[in-house]
Formats: C-alpha cells, sequence, structure tokens
C-alpha cells in the first residue's frame, strides 16, 4: 500500500514537472512584459532542451558504470546508431532527394511519418498524429539498432574486465564512426555529410495554418520522453534485476556464487543502457536538428562520463542534477567567461574564447579529486519528501 | 614498386613514432595498472611547445626545452591528479587520467585559440632525401633507428640499474616491494619522466611529418599508441615497439590502398577492430605475461 501510494505520487510529480515545463515555455506569450530569460529564444530553452537529452544519456551511462559496474566508454556509439537510425526512418520522402543529393537518393525510400501520412492523412490533426507517431516508432527502432548492436558487441567485450571493457567499447564506437562515414554507404548515411530535414523538437510546436506558433511544445518533448526512459530505469533499477547488477557491482564472485548469471546480467544491463543511449541519441539529432558522425566523438562520451561522475556514481538523480547543472554552467552560466570583459575601464584579464572550458575542467579535475563521491554519492533524492518539504521549484525541475 | 617502398618507409616511420608513445602507456600500466588516457595530450602539449618554443629560441636549445618541460608536465600530472588516488578504486584514477585529458586539450584550445597550428621544419630533418627512387624526408629514415636505440638504452636502465630494478618490483606487487624499502613514488614520477620524455621526442618525429597540431591531435595517436602497447602485450617494452610497428605499417597500407576503394576512413577503426581481436584470442598480447585473479 505504502509503495504505491508513492508510486503515485512520484507519478503526480512528473506529470506537474511537465505542466511546468510547457507553462514555462508558453508564459512569455500570454503575459507580455516578462524578463529576456523567458523569451522562447533564450538560452534558458536551450539549456533545459539540452540537459533532458544529456541526462537520459548520463542516467543509461549510470545504469551501466554505475550500477552494474561495467566501466563502458561506448556510449557515443550507441548514440550515433539512435541518431542516425532515427534521421534515416523520419526525412520525409519528399526531402529524400535533396538531403541524399550526392548520392543520388536515399535506399530507404519510406519514411515512417509519410507512412502513418497515408492512414492518418498530412495535414491538420491527422499530419501531427502521424507525425507523433511515425517519430515515436522510429525513435523506439533507434533504441533497438543500438541495443543490437549492443549484443552483438556484448558477446566478445563483456568476458573483458575493467579498463580492456573501457577501451575496447571506446573501439566500437570509433569503428561505428568510421563506418558511418564511409562513401560506400552514402545511400544509406549520407557518407561524411550531415542528415537533415527529419523532425526536430521544434516540429512539434503547435501552430496555426499560418505558421503563428499556438502552443510551444519544443522542451516539453524532450522533457516528457526523458522522464518516461528515465522512469523505466529506475523501475528496472528498483527490480530483481536492478539488485542482481549492484550485486554484480559489488563483488562478482560473490554475485556469482549466490547463483547470479553473471554474462546474462551484464549482457541485459549492456543493452538496456545502450538501447536508451539510442534514444538519447535520436533525441540529440533532434536538438541539433542534424545527425553526423562527426559529432559522436570519444569526447563527447567523455564529456558524459564526467557528468555521471560529478553527479555521483550509482544516483539517478545525481546524473540528473549534475545533467542540468553541467549544461546550465557551460551553455549559459559560464558564457561570460568566453567574452573580454572591462569593469570601468579595467580589463579583466585572462577572459577570452575557450576559457570557460578550462575553468569547468579545472572544477571537474577538483570534484573528480577531492569529492570523488560526486554530488550526491550513491545516495537519492527522496520524492515523497517532495510533497511535504517545501523544495525549490529549480530543484524540483531536476530531480524529476 | 616505388610506392610500395614509399608506403613502408612512412609505415616504419609512423610505427616508430607511435612506439616511443606506446612505452610511455606500458611503463605506466605495468606499474600502475592504469590506462593513462591523457598520455597522448602531453604528447599533444610536447608539439605545441615545440611550436611556441622554436618561434623564440634557437633550435638547438629549444628541442631539450621542449623535452624538459614535458617531461615536467608529466611529472606534475602524475603528483597531483594520480597520486591523491592511490588507494582509491582503479576506477576512479581512470577518470582522473580522463579529467587530465579533458583539462590538457582545453587548456590547448584556448592558447591556440582553436587554431591548428603548423610545426616548425626543423632543418635537418625535414630535408628530402633520396631512397631507393623516392623521395622522403630524412625523419622517416632516422626514425626506425632512433626508435631501436631509445629501446636499447631503456631496456638497459630497466635491466641493468637500480631504478629499473625498482620499477620491475614495483610492477609485480606494490605491497612487498614498499616492504624491500623501494620508494614506490619516486619510482612512479621516474616511470611518468621517462614516458613523458618519450613522448616528447616522438612528438618531434611525428609532428615534423604533419602539417598542423590542432587540440585534438593528441588523442588518436595516444589511443592507437595503446592499442600498440595492448597487442604486443601491456607492460612489455619490445611488445608495446613491434605492436607499434605493425600497427604504423598497417594503418599507412590502408591508407595508401587505392582511393576508388574508399577505406582511408578506415584506418583507425582498422586499429580498434585489431585491438578487440588481440582482447578476445589473446588478451596477455604477443609477449605479456597472463594474468590469474586470485580469489
Amino acid at each position: 500500500m505504502k509503495q504505491s501510494n508513492k508510486n503515485v505520487k512520484i507519478f503526480f510529480g512528473i506529470l506537474i514537472l511537465l505542466l511546468f515545463v510547457i507553462l514555462l515555455e508558453n508564459i512569455s506569450a500570454f503575459i507580455p512584459g516578462l524578463p529576456m530569460v523567458f523569451d522562447p529564444m533564450s538560452p534558458l530553452f536551450t539549456v533545459l532542451k539540452k540537459a533532458a537529452v544529456y541526462s537520459l544519456v548520463a542516467v543509461s551511462m549510470n545504469l551501466l558504470n554505475g550500477f552494474t559496474g561495467l566501466f563502458s566508454l561506448g556510449q557515443a556509439g550507441f548514440m550515433l546508431l539512435g541518431a542516425y537510425t532515427y534521421a534515416i526512418l523520419t526525412v520525409p520522402s519528399n526531402m529524400k532527394d535533396q538531403v541524399y543529393y550526392l548520392f543520388g537518393g536515399c535506399a530507404f525510400k519510406f519514411s515512417f511519418v509519410d507512412l502513418f501520412g497515408m492512414i492518418f492523412g498530412s495535414t491538420g490533426v491527422g499530419g501531427a498524429v502521424s507525425m507523433i507517431l511515425g517519430c515515436l516508432l522510429a525513435m523506439i527502432l533507434a533504441g533497438c539498432v543500438a541495443g543490437f548492436f549492443a549484443f552483438l558487441i556484448g558477446f566478445p567485450v563483456l568476458r573483458l574486465k575493467s579498463d580492456y571493457l573501457a577501451i575496447a567499447t571506446l573501439g566500437f564506437a570509433e569503428i561505428l564512426r568510421a563506418i558511418f562515414q564511409w562513401q560506400r554507404l552514402g545511400p544509406v548515411t549520407n557518407g561524411a555529410n550531415m542528415i537533415k530535414g527529419f523532425p526536430t523538437f521544434s516540429s512539434f510546436n503547435i501552430t496555426a495554418p499560418s505558421g503563428a506558433v499556438i502552443l510551444r511544445l519544443s522542451t516539453f518533448v524532450p522533457f516528457l520522453i526523458t522522464s518516461i526512459c528515465v522512469l523505466i530505469i529506475v523501475l528496472l533499477i528498483n527490480s530483481s534485476y536492478g539488485r542482481a547488477f549492484k550485486s554484480i557491482r559489488d563483488d562478482e564472485i560473490a554475485a556469482e556464487a549466490m547463483g547470479i548469471a553473471l554474462f546474462k546480467h551484464k549482457m541485459l544491463s549492456f543493452v538496456i543502457s545502450s538501447f536508451f543511449a539510442g534514444i538519447g541519441g535520436a533525441l540529440f539529432a533532434m536538438y541539433v536538428a542534424n545527425a553526423q558522425a562527426k559529432a559522436f566523438t570519444s569526447t563527447m562520451t567523455y564529456e558524459i562520463l564526467l557528468i555521471v561522475v560529478i553527479g555521483g556514481i550509482g544516483s539517478v538523480s545525481g546524473s540528473i542534477l549534475a545533467t542540468f547543472l553541467y549544461v546550465a554552467c557551460s551553455e549559459w552560466w559560464l558564457r561570460f567567461l568566453d567574452s573580454e570583459l572591462y569593469i570601468g575601464s579595467f580589463k579583466v584579464p585572462l577572459l577570452r574564447n575557450g576559457f570557460r572550458m578550462v575553468v569547468f575542467s579545472i572544477v571537474i579535475m577538483v570534484i573528480v579529486l577531492f569529492f570523488s563521491q560526486g554530488i550526491m554519492g550513491s545516495r537519492e533524492i527522496d520524492f515523497s519528501g517532495l510533497f511535504k518539504k517545501k523544495t525549490p521549484i529549480k530543484e524540483r525541475k531536476q530531480d524529476q | 614498386m616505388e610506392y610500395i617502398i614509399s608506403v613502408l618507409l612512412s609505415g616504419i616511420s609512423v610505427g616508430g613514432q607511435y612506439a616511443l608513445i606506446a612505452i610511455g602507456y606500458t611503463l605506466v600500466y605495468g606499474i600502475l595498472r592504469l590506462i593513462n588516457f591523457a598520455h597522448g595530450d602531453v604528447f599533444m602539449v610536447a608539439g605545441l611547445l615545440g611550436i611556441y618554443l622554436t618561434a623564440t629560441l634557437p633550435i638547438t636549445v629549444s628541442l631539450p626545452l621542449v623535452i624538459i618541460l614535458t617531461v615536467l608536465l608529466g611529472f606534475i600530472i602524475e603528483r597531483a591528479a594520480y597520486k591523491p588516488l592511490r588507494e582509491a578504486p582503479r576506477m576512479s584514477v581512470m577518470i582522473s587520467a580522463i579529467g587530465v585529458s579533458y583539462l590538457l586539450q582545453n587548456t590547448a584550445t584556448y592558447v591556440t585559440g582553436g587554431q591548428p597550428m603548423t610545426y616548425p621544419t626543423i632543418s635537418f630533418l625535414s630535408d628530402t632525401v633520396n631512397l631507393f627512387g623516392t623521395q622522403t624526408k630524412w625523419v622517416v629514415i632516422i626514425t626506425p633507428f632512433l626508435v631501436l636505440f631509445l629501446v636499447v638504452c631503456l631496456s638497459l636502465l630497466i635491466n641493468r640499474t637500480k631504478v629499473g630494478m625498482a620499477m620491475r618490483a614495483v610492477s609485480k606487487d606494490f605491497e612487498t616491494s614498499r616492504l624491500m624499502g623501494i620508494k614506490i613514488n619516486s619510482v612512479i614520477s621516474v616511470t611518468f619522466i621517462i614516458g613523458s620524455a618519450l613522448a616528447a621526442v616522438g612528438s618531434i618525429l611525428f609532428f615534423t611529418n604533419y602539417p598542423a597540431i590542432t587540440p585534438m591531435s593528441g588523442a588518436m595517436p595516444g589511443l592507437k599508441a595503446f592499442v600498440a602497447a595492448v597487442f604486443g602485450g601491456i607492460g612489455s617494452i619490445p611488445g608495446a615497439v613491434i605492436g607499434a610497428f605493425i600497427i604504423g605499417i598497417c594503418e599507412t597500407i590502408i591508407k595508401g590502398l587505392p582511393s576508388s576503394w574508399d577505406v582511408s576512413v578506415f584506418s583507425d577503426a582498422f586499429t580498434f577492430a585489431l585491438l578487440i581481436v588481440i582482447l578476445v584470442f589473446k588478451p596477455q598480447g604477443l609477449f605479456g605475461e597472463a594474468a590469474t585473479d586470485k580469489v
């Protein structure tokens, strides 16, 4: 009874969060004269979108690194698979020739959005339904492709221990990146060029026939998808599978002695983590409005790993909190470090393009060296206290 | 025929340059069981130091200075980022290494402004020479010999000197060697110093052959050198050198295949494919000792 009560509370918490996001996004249209922050073009919404995307990837990486103790560095590779799967399957048919002009059209002549469009119609409400269904299906398939590749890769790789596993998964990500840039696969992957023209977050805004935006949903969509995915991951972690994962992390040999099938559970964790990384990749493609193999470098994996470490290895809410802080700092709050600043006639030294990232990496090093527990350690923010205690809105937003 | 020779020559020289980086990895891994992800970036910083120093100082002064400063960097990194984590789990040290790598790359971006920097021409190394009818740079011919010379020196150091003996002891067993009165921290520092010095030499040879350095140009050679170290059996110096030569040669061959095959994009991927094959079939590498886990 108590447990189900808690679940209801979490459910309502997420619902309130999502409604809050919609409100935040549209408030500037209804109340004129608000500060610039609420303008749809303000960095606030860039941060929210990017952080929502990254937090899903960070949580998926935490599932593997923090909860199962498998130190994998292949996240960018699985994101790449997801991003490309989503992009290839949703570029509208009439755009394909334009996007793939170097290769004389795409090998996949269809697009999910158009397929559903045949059923529900392609304009008005029917168009919206077909786009949502098409994107959703493509996104799930993006996760499945990433998960399937993880399954294949898992056979050789999951036998390896700690740092060998890290370097092997990193290697796989690099191999994938090379394959997707191969000109011979051009009709599918568009070679080294980017794929674009597919539905992005802003395609979900509800617009009047004239093109004017009635209701903005572009920040709501990544929040919704990330919430659902994170909820599934949390349910998994709290299930008997999750306990098996944790026991593998804490002591592999003891776990095996207790009758946990090591390989099976490692594979399960690896595939599920990659599945969500794939969905994260699809979201990332929607966020940047293109899919390009060049973007998914090992630096991206490192960035996500550092986010996980800052949040606390083994804490889902920590990962999410850290993502929002990290993205907000790098995209917004520390931006001023990148431009020259004068106080009166005094020029503040050192401030110049790139300084932000230097400060940032020093902060990260300090956290890694002196606060190895990260923000949350392996604790979680208590959801049930959410309604009793008054929590600041910002925090509630971040721990969904 | 001439084409084949030129491909092979440059393969051997690239392999030699990887070998110099790979030794740094293999030494550190042998002792600390740590993949020093920052090593490739130390190599990149050595390249940048080369650019900045040769701009103001004569070559004869600046090149030794590059090596000294790189050594200092390696030493500081070890003391600041790895030593505090000596008792921490291995994963934390590796994360710290990734953090250092991130810091070095971002600092390099800040200092250079993100622009690719052109490496200065070092008069002797960049001169061209005619060998078997192919035009090639002196650096290509010198590299393998220099590498062999340095490896012989290093082997002597490890097998014949007291420091070398201490290094071998520490790599076998941390605790016991500490009980035997070996100062672990100074041995580890020596390891990083040797690794960084070799990386600095490697960077001088490597970047003479390449048009430009970017903040990211250390990452890929670094990873490849690590693969070479794994391929040869991690902890084994001859293994790392042979692995590096094999990888360097294979990579140049792939790059040199007819362009109509469009396979040059796989030159990096090949290295990693090799890594995975090795890890699956012979995890201890060519010359490595099989590790056994005690319960």
